[in-house]
């Protein structure tokens, strides 16, 4: 059994946190077979404390004083850079911009020099949370279980079906939407929150006081809100007004019967707190209202193995898998990041295999067209193809890729079925060493998604890969 | 009255449904005259008796798809056992007719069993050995029946078989590649056209010379160290037909011995096995072959040897 040391870094609207987890990889295919490397054990071992994240003006993050806190955290856990193996660093809710991430960026190069800055955007986001707070784990068990995260400006909702997310979506509720001083005069209401207030009469107005019954009604309002994204009660509206920009729509296939929460609100779902105002918003009473709700009393309740650090632990833990263990790679060119894909159609994928590039060349040129420099072909594959159309399939790849791909760049494929080694074979023999190739297997993306793929792993039987999106507000 | 009433009712519809009956016997019967018909006419033309337009009705009970089949009457979880069946190839969600299994399980047990002993019984294709461009030599067993029953014939050649080789094979590769049927034909049938030249291909792409590859009928792993003496080949490997069970009966192995010689530990060999559809696919088992018989060569060592490297 090999392990590998893999951080989470979360810089969110409110928070930021820092997470370490142990990932352990052991072959599982017994000494008489092709090995077959899984990731069998992930165990967080350093929880960092849950700090503000800095800022040095309302949207724009204070970059040095991240490093200092990643700084710190590292220190007291007692890692060093060089110890980590893998791992992300996300941008979470309103902190998601482009400046932002070239600003942690640049000062998290020498901690997180393996791996990218990226922002997992709002649909990801809800999925990795589902991960983080055990709402996952807990679908494999039969239950069709909605994972609602809410953080301060957005609650991000995933659905899981036998451990698979199947759905996902966010809304403009979150606990810090109003923020009011302790002698109840609001000094700041969102937008979305203006709009439920309306809605449900409540009267917040900035600048002017307002008192707890208000904000109680504001809270129920939303509550209200997430019962109906969740099937209860028919969709609204209002409900399509509060939905985040750029996420899903949360699209209900299959009734849910148990509902999970994590984010910095859920703790004021599963406990009761007394002081209200605690953190001077509306966080508290939006966990009481949601615990009153019939998101509670008409679903099964899950108990979040993580709350608030529910998004850094996802991001720690399940962001990083590995290929398949038959695979093949030019290792002088890896880690490789943010490499865009480009899914090839199950109809692109049987011309390749009847020996026609034509299609493929085609739509690979348009993708570069669009996004330039490297590419990953993403196709499903077979499960047990003659000798004679893998050398097909190779050769359209490496016919149609040679001719548009810029000088220098390699091949680079990924596959669902395990055909990985043979392929990488077939197109190394067609492209006559004149570029690198890279191929893995037993990996599922989808197009608009974005793949790391790191350094070799297990005697360079496997390589890690991290797959996601880079939606920047 | 009321009861009078009652009873003309239940005679009237009685009598419809008898009518109803009727008309959909003789549906049936006209059905059947047609489908029979048509059977007559495909014979006549294909020029005798056959068994098409039949045969297409019959489902094949061991296909993937009647074996994806739940028997199981209301399961409680109907997804989550369609889920466990999808992970396993052992017959759950079956049902059971009192302490016993339900005739379609039995007969798909059968037909299981049946593959199995096809699998050791039939020869591998002359046309498969032919399309491959492969000679054929047989182990100094006379028939399968000596095949099966006399482990220590279908490891060894007769001094012509041995000439024969010599004279037909480039001496002294690298590497020495053959087919055997071992116990299963069915899987020399299933995988050699795909994994014999991914493993050649595969070598001769990383300037590792291949011996001539061919075809030993009758034979048990423990022919390789004989054939590798006679041709001096550092590594020899045999793609042979695994003992059939009752979830496959295509399962190949490749035995891998670096200087393979007669009277070695077996622990010198070192194996891949479980290639086959549902398994490793065979043009990946061959490109992981390929690779790591250039380790093989590197190491100079196989088996536990190479191992404990």
């Amino acid at each position: 059994m090999q392990s590998i040391i893999s951080v989470g870094i979360d810089i969110g609207t409110s928070t930021t946190q820092v997470v370490f987890s142990r990932l352990s990889m052991e072959n599982t295919a017994g000494y008489f077979s092709v090995p077959q490397i899984s990731i069998v054990d992930k165990k967080v071992v350093y929880k960092s404390d849950v700090y503000t994240t800095p800022l040095k003006s309302s949207s724009l993050i204070d970059g040095e004083a991240v490093r200092g806190i990643v700084e710190n955290v590292y220190n007291d856990a007692g890692f060093r850079p060089a110890d980590i193996g893998t791992g992300a660093v996300i941008i979470t809710g309103e902190s998601a911009k482009k400046e932002n991430s070239e600003i942690v960026l640049k000062q998290l190069s020498s901690f997180a020099g393996e791996f990218v800055v990226s922002t997992a955007g709002s649909d990801l986001e809800a999925i990795i949370a589902g991960k983080g707070s055990g709402a996952a784990a807990f679908s494999k068990d039969g239950e069709t279980v909605a994972n609602i995260d809410i953080g301060g400006g957005t609650a991000n909702i995933a659905i899981f079906d036998c451990g698979d997310a199947v759905s996902k979506g966010c809304v403009d509720i979150g606990g810090r939407l109003v923020t009011v001083s302790p002698d109840m005069t609001v000094t700041y209401i969102s937008e979305s929150a203006r709009l439920i207030a309306e809605s449900c009469r409540a009267d917040i107005v900035p600048g002017k006081k307002t008192s707890m019954n208000d904000l109680s009604l504001l809270c129920e309002g939303m509550a209200a809100l997430l019962e109906r994204s969740l099937g209860i009660g028919g969709r609204t509206e209002l409900l399509d007004k509060i939905k985040t920009s750029g996420s899903s729509d949360l699209v209900i296939n299959k009734p849910v019967n148990a509902v999970c929460f994590s984010g910095g609100v859920a703790n004021f779902i599963y406990d009761d707190e007394r002081d209200k105002l605690k953190f001077g918003d509306i966080g508290v009473l939006l966990g009481d209202a949601v615990r009153n709700s019939r998101l509670v009393s008409d679903f099964k309740l899950i108990k979040a193995s993580e709350t608030i650090s529910a998004t850094v632990i996802g991001a720690g833990t399940y962001t990083t898998s590995i290929s398949g263990s038959t695979i093949d790679y030019a290792r002088d060119i890896l880690p490789l990041k943010n490499i865009p894909v480009l899914r090839i159609s199950e109809s692109e994928q049987k011309s390749c295999f009847d020996g026609d590039s034509s299609v493929l060349e085609e739509r690979a040129r348009w993708f570069l067209s669009q996004c330039g420099g490297a590419v990953v072909l993403a196709l499903r594959g077979e499960p047990d193809p003659s000798f004679l159309s893998i050398k097909r399939l190779g050769e359209a790849i490496s016919s149609a890729m040679d001719s548009v791909l810029p000088a220098g760049e390699p091949i680079i494929v990924v596959l669902e079925c395990d055909i990985a080694k043979a392929l990488g074979m077939q197109i190394k023999q067609f492209s006559g060493g004149a570029r690198s190739v890279i191929s893995l297997d037993s990996i599922k993306v989808s197009q608009d998604d974005f793949i790391d793929i790191g350094k070799p792993l297990m005697d360079g039987i496997v390589v890690p890969v991290v797959v996601k999106t880079l939606i920047f507000g | 009255m009321t009861d009078k009433k009652m009873i003309e009712d239940i005679v009237a519809q009685v009598l419809s449904e008898i009518g109803s009956l009727q008309a959909a016997a003789e549906g049936a019967k006209a059905e059947l005259d047609g489908s029979f018909d048509g059977g007559i006419s495909e014979a006549d033309s294909s020029g005798g008796i056959s068994d098409n337009g039949g045969d297409e009705a019959i489902e094949d009970i061991t296909s993937s798809e009647s074996r994806a089949v739940l028997l199981l009457k209301d399961p409680e979880d109907y997804d989550a056992l369609i889920r466990m069946k999808s992970k396993t190839t052992a017959r759950i969600g079956v049902g059971r007719a009192g302490g016993r299994l339900n005739t379609r399980t039995m007969i798909t047990l059968r037909a299981d069993h049946a593959a199995a002993k096809d699998a050791v019984f039939l020869d591998v294709g002359e046309e498969i050995i032919k399309r491959l461009g492969l000679f054929e030599i047989q182990t100094k067993c006379a028939d399968k029946n000596t095949f099966l029953t006399r482990p220590d014939l279908g490891r060894s050649f007769s001094d012509d078989a041995i000439k024969e080789i010599k004279t037909r094979c480039r001496p002294n590769p690298d590497v020495q590649i053959y087919l055997s049927d071992g116990l299963s034909s069915t899987a020399i049938n299933a995988n050699a056209e795909k994994i014999l030249p991914a493993i050649t291909e595969g070598l001769t792409s990383r300037g590792i010379s291949v011996g001539t590859p061919f075809f030993v009928r009758f034979g048990r792993v423990g022919a390789q160290e004989e054939i590798a003496e006679a041709l001096g080949a550092k590594v020899v490997c045999v793609l042979i037909g695994e003992r059939p069970g009752l979830a496959t009966s295509e399962s190949m192995s490749a035995y891998i011995t670096y200087e393979a010689r007669v009277g070695m530990p077996e622990s010198r060999r070192t194996v891949v096995s479980n290639i086959h559809s549902g398994g490793t696919a065979a043009v990946e088992a061959g490109a992981y072959i390929a690779e790591l018989i250039e380790k093989i060569l590197n190491a100079k060592a196989s088996g536990v040897d190479l191992a404990n490297r």
